[in-house]
């Protein structure tokens, strides 16, 4: 197992490199470069900035630029905000709970629905049920996320007044789980359904896949019943590709939760990024898209963990 | 309905299910082909210039008049009017973003699956690092650096999604690449260009085919948020993401101006999946056996 992890952790290297390149061209694409915000500041004028060019190294050759530049990711200097001057890292990080409470919460609802809806469609195919699930998923994946998000406020929060309509808390009721728990129903809801809905497709076609093994038909042979041989036999078996797919669908997740925060006021990463577009704030940006690429390589690292601490194939090949 | 007949009998259970997978498919198809033409057509079907107003007719309730049928908006521009020239910015970037995809990902995967070697992994290792990305936060970085027009919009939208045309592609070619067909072309003499680009691209047309009909719908769907954030298709010009960046504002009073553009937006995108699913039930055999 842990030479499975050394060998996993060796191949995710490349991976951290090239998001630092694309991270750091795209700095240096930025209208202005990495100087942005002092050319956009009027008294400050072209002889400061060829002074602070050479204070940031700007004028040295471009690979050791990079490296500087990587070095200092590494050890947490992600470089300071335009506004505020604040360490980039800590204003993300501060983002980084509120994101992970509706993200989390979004992929529970989804995973227990998207897997129950699968299942079902899986082991009842082609009955009425499953066409409507799929189908009905399609309906759902097309959705245009914002859209619904509005028209859940709308109807929700404007005309029947059951929940507020955006934002993590009423003011003075920092502490109230009651009053997060409501604030959390409709972006959890929005962000939620989409994910339902791929995730009832993907588990109906893993367990389609799976039902139709020889140990299966062995395991009925054998007099199993059926929830025995669902939960024994075909679950582990399943639920493999479903773990990967978790991985996989993070880029897809953060991106969710980007359209969702940004309907709901939600103060996660989401809004954070929206809001330092607006504001131009590329230091903020960058970091940002850096963060959620090597979450996402972090995220795949554990779901192969995960799953070759569930099968021993994959560990041992 | 047919699903209520069909409980009891299996073949007619079956019988119907293949032919409402069908029937889907089919209102994909017609969807896309009804907002096509209206799109092509829409300066004879649209009853008024979409930037043209009318102070005096505010926030008009569809169905109300013959003339505005579709209702005005908040500065008494005609609804239906900029539904159907915002259908036009829609459709078109969703295809050119769809161009841009396919071309992309297609060359990178018949380039990384022929040549193989150090090429393959290079290329792989380039698409791995551009799934990390997610990417509604690399588009949305991208937009705000240049001025937005129609095709830098289509052409970052095509670029941030090319990757898994490129793996589809990879693929298939690893397999084609063996057959007896690309022998006989490299014995007699084709250059590896000719191999990639006219043995080897056109069997795989089959899962881009598929792919490129999803990929119009997602791009369409990046269109109208990018568009809806102010970083899209500037107003006055409509789209259907700018019309609901507007009528958020009059949302407990007016709330169809809000609805109708959202409508199109869905419309749009079910079409294209349900139009590009049916597709692949039809032309991916691999993939219909767990069907």
């Amino acid at each position: 197992m842990l030479r499975f992890i050394a060998t996993r952790l060796l191949q995710s290297i490349p991976l951290v490199i090239g998001v630092s390149l694309i991270g750091f061209a795209l700095m240096h694409l930025a209208p202005g470069g990495p100087l942005a915000v002092y050319t956009l500041n009027p008294s400050i004028n072209a002889q400061d900035i060829e002074r602070i060019r050479i204070i940031f190294g700007l004028d040295q050759p471009i690979h050791i630029q990079y490296v500087k530049w990587a070095t200092g990711m590494l050890r947490g200097d992600w470089g300071n905000t335009f506004f505020g001057g604040r360490p980039v890292l800590d204003v993300i990080l501060e983002r980084v709970p509120a994101t992970m409470l509706l993200m989390g919460s979004a992929l529970a609802v989804a995973i227990v629905l998207g897997l129950a809806i699968g299942i079902l469609g899986a082991v009842k195919r082609h009955s009425i049920f499953d066409y409507l699930a799929t189908s009905g998923a399609l309906f759902a994946l097309s959705f245009p996320t914002f859209w619904f998000g509005l028209m859940a406020i709308y109807v929700f929060a404007v005309r029947l007044r059951w929940l507020p309509s955006g934002g993590m808390f009423e003011l003075g009721e920092e502490d109230n789980i009651i009053d997060l728990l409501r604030h959390l129903v409709l972006p959890t809801a929005v962000l939620g359904l989409v994910i339902t809905a791929s995730w009832s497709r993907y588990a109906r076609s893993a367990f389609l896949e799976v039902l139709q093994q020889d140990y299966m038909r062995t395991a009925r042979a054998k007099g199993l019943r059926f929830h025995q041989r669902l939960l024994r036999h075909a679950f582990p078996n399943a639920v493999k590709p479903l773990i990967a797919l978790l991985g996989v669908e993070l880029p897809f997740l953060f991106s969710g939760a980007l359209v969702a925060e940004t309907i709901f006021g939600w103060p996660g990463m989401g809004r954070l990024f929206v809001d330092a577009l607006s504001m131009k704030e590329y230091p903020i940006l960058m970091g940002m898209i850096v963060f959620t690429a090597l979450f996402v390589i972090v995220g795949n690292l554990l779901a192969d963990v995960a799953i070759a601490a569930i099968d021993p194939r994959v560990r041992l090949a | 309905m047919t699903a209520t007949v069909a409980v009891n009998f299996g073949a007619g259970r079956r019988l119907a299910r293949r032919f409402a997978g069908h029937r889907l498919a089919l209102f994909g198809a017609v969807v896309v082909v009804l907002l096509c033409a209206a799109a092509l057509f829409a300066p004879l079907i649209a009853p008024h210039d979409p930037v043209e107003l009318d102070t005096s007719l505010r926030f008009m309730a569809p169905f109300q008049s013959a003339t505005h049928p579709l209702g005005t908006d908040e500065i008494g521009r005609d609804t239906l009017s900029r539904l159907l020239y915002g259908g036009r910015v829609s459709l078109t970037v969703g295809l050119v973003a769809m161009l841009t995809t396919v071309l992309t990902g297609a060359s990178i995967g018949v380039l990384a699956g022929y040549l193989g070697g150090w090429v393959d992994a290079l290329l792989m290792r380039f698409v791995d690092t551009m799934l990390c990305f997610p990417q509604v936060f690399l588009l949305l970085v991208i937009a705000a650096f240049i001025p937005p027009t129609l095709l830098s919009m289509s052409l970052i939208i095509g670029l941030t999604s090319w990757m898994e045309v490129s793996r589809i592609v990879r693929s298939e070619v690893l397999h084609l690449r063996e057959q007896d067909f690309i022998l006989a072309a490299r014995a007699l003499g084709a250059s590896s260009g000719r191999i990639m680009f006219r043995e080897l691209l056109p069997n795989a047309a089959a899962p881009i085919l598929v792919a490129a009909t999803l990929k119009v719908a997602s791009a369409v769907l990046m269109e109208s948020y990018i568009s809806y954030l102010g970083y899209g298709v500037q107003p006055p010009l409509a789209s259907w993401g700018n019309m609901l960046t507007n009528a958020q504002g009059y949302f407990d009073t007016v709330p169809w101006l809000a609805v109708l553009p959202g409508v199109l937006i869905t419309l749009t995108v079910m079409g294209f999946n349900f139009l590009g699913d049916g597709l692949r039930d039809a032309l991916d055999p691999r993939l219909t056996l767990n069907r």
